[in-house]
């Protein structure tokens, strides 16, 4: 006993004396969050939308208070020709076009029936259809206020709420996914340096020749590192509360319980990385590399799983992040209680059990 | 009962294409300071790690102090010391702590052993707030052996300690083997340096993984079949070139500034030899009968193998 807790200082001092791991594990996480929760954000904010006005009449004026007063569009009120627009778009002044034609209101009062015409950059879709989108519902809400009785003997007004996540706050999908993501990454790649230090340094030798059990060594390097990402686990979540105005709807202890299920997969993963390679480099290598790009794709955060092909979708089941993804996208997000998460649980617990197993069976009691 | 028994050992590496150690056999008494001398790749790091079972042989059996290699290796490992030929300790961390810790790996204490390390570790004593890793190569070799040495092992295997340090922390540390093996100690010792073979009591040359000879040194020195003259002249380089083409010179090989000669003929005149390479044209050239050294001996043997 007094063994085990001897090693253990000594990993802690290999982590507090090592500034390299000391950024990976506090460094990462902080400005994975900051970084993914201000610049990686869906939403369309502040933009430039040129308006070309040739009726010049009160319904076209009335309209374009209506688009500036809502808080997504800069209007750049210009009188460039018509001609100009597809060079200012080229050099990329402006986003969106909007033009009136001329007797803009004048066919509206009497014909009943007004043209506008909306242009938008569709070398980046996403932005363009959402910006059609928010027009189409201003003009919408204009012309039902400037004609209150709907001819329509029958009308349809959806009404539509964003459940969990009212106001539409983009990073609240982010976090439980940078989350997942980073804890992934840093227990992973951290614990499967470890072992393989220890290899490279040589000192692996001496510990194999002292009476000290191997499945002891496995311990005493999994729990610096337990400890020390939960402690970045509560870094993050601080972050995500104080920094990205993210709220915790469920559990913390829920929360807690099942981010620490997480860590130890990603331990045990480190691990079994650690015992089957036999260099720091390639341990790093395949943890934060090899790690990265499935784990950014396969959680679901990004990209949304449901619309991969069959095979993806298959290999994303084997990406223990995703199911931590669910996880606390649930508690956290949903405020759901672990009835409804617990065949996620399942699933991680089977595969830390799978990777502890792999693990321990490569821990090799002589040098290979 | 021997201390150390190695007994048809072969070790092959990379699915037998490299053969490390060929049918070694040979036993190191209790208490002794057994050396094992060799050039680089003879083998000793593969012996050293099969008695440490670090390493499983192919074939044969070892054992230390009764214990099987492969059988009984966690028994094995409660009872020996060991110091790798790479310095293996953590350079991150300090003297102190590295020494503390594996005297708590070990099961043992820092006080416990204290008086076995004294002597080496007042040495390190003023550095030991100093991480391991800044200290100097003979420093590192001492707090190495300190770290082996902290859980009075029975017996202790150190895989060669003096490579890369200075001629006078050499000198210390051999110092410092006589007095551990007047503790009792039996200790286990591989050097490349055919200079601190004579400072062992018994050595086994091994060259390509076989072992040449077994014994004290001043028997192997002894057992030197034929007579050893040094020579030396003012051209050394075209002396050594001439002798080889000698047709009465059995073997020539250049030590320092004498070039170490045995002859065919064991009843051949020295004075016609040294008239001899005059002819040629060699100027202040001296020989004389000299005792053959343990590189002598090894030379010889390895040519013979």
């Amino acid at each position: 006993m007094k063994q085990l807790l001897v090693f253990i200082r000594k990993e802690f001092f290999h982590v507090f004396r090592d500034k390299r791991t000391l950024l990976i594990m506090f460094g990462l996480p902080v400005a994975q969050i900051v970084l993914f929760g201000f610049a990686l954000t869906s939403e369309v904010k502040d933009i430039t939308l040129t308006v070309i006005d040739n009726s010049r009449d009160a319904n076209s004026q009335q309209l374009i208070r209506k688009i500036k007063s809502s808080s997504y569009f800069i209007v750049n009120e210009s009188s460039i020709d018509y001609n100009d627009i597809a060079n200012s778009f080229k050099k990329g002044t402006t986003k969106c076009a909007l033009i009136f034609p001329a007797g803009f209101g004048n066919d509206l009062q009497h014909g009943g029936k007004a043209q506008l015409q909306i242009i938008t950059d569709g070398s980046d879709p996403n932005t363009a259809k959402t910006v059609v989108n928010y027009i189409t519902a201003i003009t919408t809400a204009y012309q039902q206020e400037i004609s209150p009785s709907p001819q329509l003997p029958y009308t349809i007004v959806p009404e539509s709420r964003m459940l969990y996540n009212e106001e539409g706050n983009g990073s609240l999908n982010f976090i439980p996914g940078v989350m997942a993501l980073v804890l992934m990454i840093v227990c992973t790649a951290l614990t499967s340096v470890s072992v393989v230090r220890e290899k490279e340094l040589g000192t692996m030798e001496i510990l194999l020749v002292s009476p000290f059990k191997p499945l002891m060594v496995l311990i005493a390097k999994a729990i610096p590192y337990l400890i020390l990402s939960l402690a970045n686990f509560v870094l993050i979540l601080l972050l995500a509360v104080f920094v990205l105005d993210v709220g915790i709807k469920g559990s913390i202890l829920l929360l807690f319980m099942e981010s620490m299920l997480f860590i130890i997969t990603c331990l045990s993963f480190g691990l079994m990385i650690s015992n089957t390679t036999n260099s720091q480099q390639t341990a790093l290598l395949l943890s934060m590399m090899g790690l990265m790009l499935p784990t950014m794709i396969f959680t679901g955060f990004m990209f949304p799983i449901e619309n991969m092909p069959k095979i993806f979708q298959l290999i994303s089941n084997i990406i223990p992040s995703r199911w931590y993804f669910l996880i606390i996208k649930s508690v956290m997000l949903k405020g759901l209680g672990f009835e409804y998460v617990w065949k996620e649980t399942l699933v991680l617990l089977g595969m830390t059990i799978i990777l502890l197993t792999i693990a321990l069976k490569n821990f090799k009691t002589r040098l290979s | 009962m021997s201390a150390v028994t190695l007994d048809h050992i072969t070790k092959t590496y990379d699915k037998g294409k490299v053969l490390a150690v060929n049918d070694v056999s040979l036993q190191v008494e209790e208490g002794e300071l057994f050396g094992l001398i060799g050039p680089d790749g003879a083998g000793k790091t593969s012996i050293f790690r099969i008695l440490t079972t670090l390493l499983l042989p192919d074939k044969g059996t070892a054992s230390v102090r009764g214990y099987d290699c492969v059988k009984d290796y966690k028994e094995i490992r409660n009872r020996i010391g060991y110091m790798p030929g790479k310095f293996s300790l953590y350079q991150d961390l300090t003297v102190k702590e590295n020494l503390d810790f594996f005297a708590t790996l070990f099961g043992s204490t820092i006080e416990e052993n204290y008086e076995l390390i004294k002597d080496i570790y007042d040495q390190i004593k003023p550095f030991s707030d100093r991480r391991a890793g800044k200290l100097s190569g003979g420093m590192k070799q001492k707090l190495a052996l300190c770290c082996a040495l902290i859980h009075k092992p029975e017996v202790l295997f150190l895989d060669e300690p003096t490579t890369g340090v200075d001629v006078v922390s050499r000198k210390e540390f051999w110092d410092m083997l006589k007095h551990l093996k007047q503790q009792g100690i039996t200790i286990v010792v591989s050097t490349p340096y055919m200079d601190e073979a004579v400072l062992c009591e018994r050595i086994a040359l091994i060259q390509n993984g076989k072992i040449m000879s077994v014994d004290t040194p001043d028997k192997i020195m002894a057992q030197f079949p034929v007579k050893l003259y040094a020579i030396k002249a003012d051209n050394i380089y075209h002396l050594l070139t001439d002798l080889r083409s000698m047709p009465e010179i059995d073997s020539s090989f250049a030590f320092g500034e004498y070039i170490h000669i045995t002859l065919k003929d064991a009843g051949a005149d020295i004075d016609t030899l040294q008239r001899n390479i005059t002819q040629r044209g060699h100027t202040h050239v001296d020989i004389k009968l000299i005792h053959p050294g343990i590189e002598d001996s090894f030379i010889r043997l390895m040519n013979q193998a």
